[in-house]
């Protein structure tokens, strides 16, 4: 799985990189288009961008996973949100990027369950953002909704990555990755 | 492959137990409210006790407006006029700390227990 990176010249990483990060940018924008109304849960995402996040994380390395995610928390940002809409996506992305990479240097756990774990860390690391900035409410009662929700949405997004990543490692032989110029 | 399948599902049954004993936890210490505290932009506007039966119109930010009924002990959101109307889809509420929220027009309805928290307003 890792040995795209050993024939990966700078320029190809550079490149897969922005595109991977223009991908994350329309993956955050399709979800703003689509209504937010799961399950009757106002508020629950997806998280469409996380697949790429996780993508990268797999097949390109750590350190360009996180700076694709915070190049697309702040372009969304930028783009169609609010300096407080960028702190959650910050702290979520940060946070749930964090648990993922751990999850998988362990070597114990599949992509969907690393995923399933991203996406909880996610949902509880806004939570904190919430509760930091508004203290007064009892959000507590709003925890067990994010654990599902994030259980939910992680096993999904991570089916998808899993796809995704399987998909491009069966091209990598093939000039899109190894490059012939 | 197969014990990492194993591991996988450890994972997620671990968040899934501890979602229900959140839940469990918050279901058993529910206690019923006393009143139904109206803030409009952070600020209290009116406090309408749980036990009398009313209906009352909340003005809330830039000249929307919510209905907020009481009814044998449980508060909820019966008109908006914002499109989306999630204040109402919230449904009834009446335990402690629970809230109905209109961000259109920053109306929160927040349930209080017997005791005053000492506070006229809340600010971020």
């Amino acid at each position: 799985m890792m040995h795209i990176r050993n024939d990966h010249t700078i320029p190809r990483r550079v490149a897969l990189c922005s595109v991977l990060t223009a991908l994350a940018a329309v993956a955050g924008y399709i979800e703003i288009l689509i209504p937010v109304n799961w399950f009757g849960i106002p508020g629950v995402k997806l998280g469409l961008a996380n697949v790429v996040s996780l993508t990268a994380l797999y097949l390109i390395g750590t350190f360009p996973a996180y700076l694709i995610t915070i190049i697309r928390v702040l372009i969304i940002g930028i783009l169609f949100g609010s300096p407080y809409s960028v702190m959650f996506s910050m702290t979520g992305g940060l946070i749930s990027l964090t648990v993922m990479l751990i999850l998988k240097r362990t070597g114990l756990f599949s992509m969907t369950a690393v995923s399933a774990a991203g996406g909880v860390s996610h949902n509880i690391g806004q939570y904190l953002v919430a509760y930091l900035t508004l203290n007064e409410l009892k959000l507590y009662y709003y925890i067990p909704v994010l654990i599902i929700a994030g259980v939910v949405c992680g096993i999904a997004t991570g089916l998808l990555g899993d796809a995704v990543c399987r998909r491009l490692k069966g091209v990598k032989d093939d000039r899109i990755l190894k490059g012939d110029g | 492959m197969k014990s990492r399948r194993r591991n996988d599902i450890i994972l997620i049954l671990l968040f899934i137990i501890i979602s229900v004993i959140i839940s469990l936890f918050i279901h058993f210490r529910h206690e019923d409210g006393m009143y139904a505290c109206v803030y409009v932009d952070n600020v209290l506007t009116g406090r309408y006790p749980l036990n009398i039966n009313e209906t009352v119109r909340i003005n809330g930010y830039l000249g929307g407006t919510n209905v907020l009924s009481i009814e044998d002990g449980y508060a909820r959101m019966t008109g908006a006029s914002c499109p989306d109307g999630l204040c109402i889809n919230q449904g009834a509420v009446n335990g402690t700390g629970q809230s109905i929220i209109c961000l259109p027009n920053r109306v929160v309805v927040k349930i209080t227990g017997q005791e005053d928290d000492g506070y006229d307003a809340y600010t971020q």
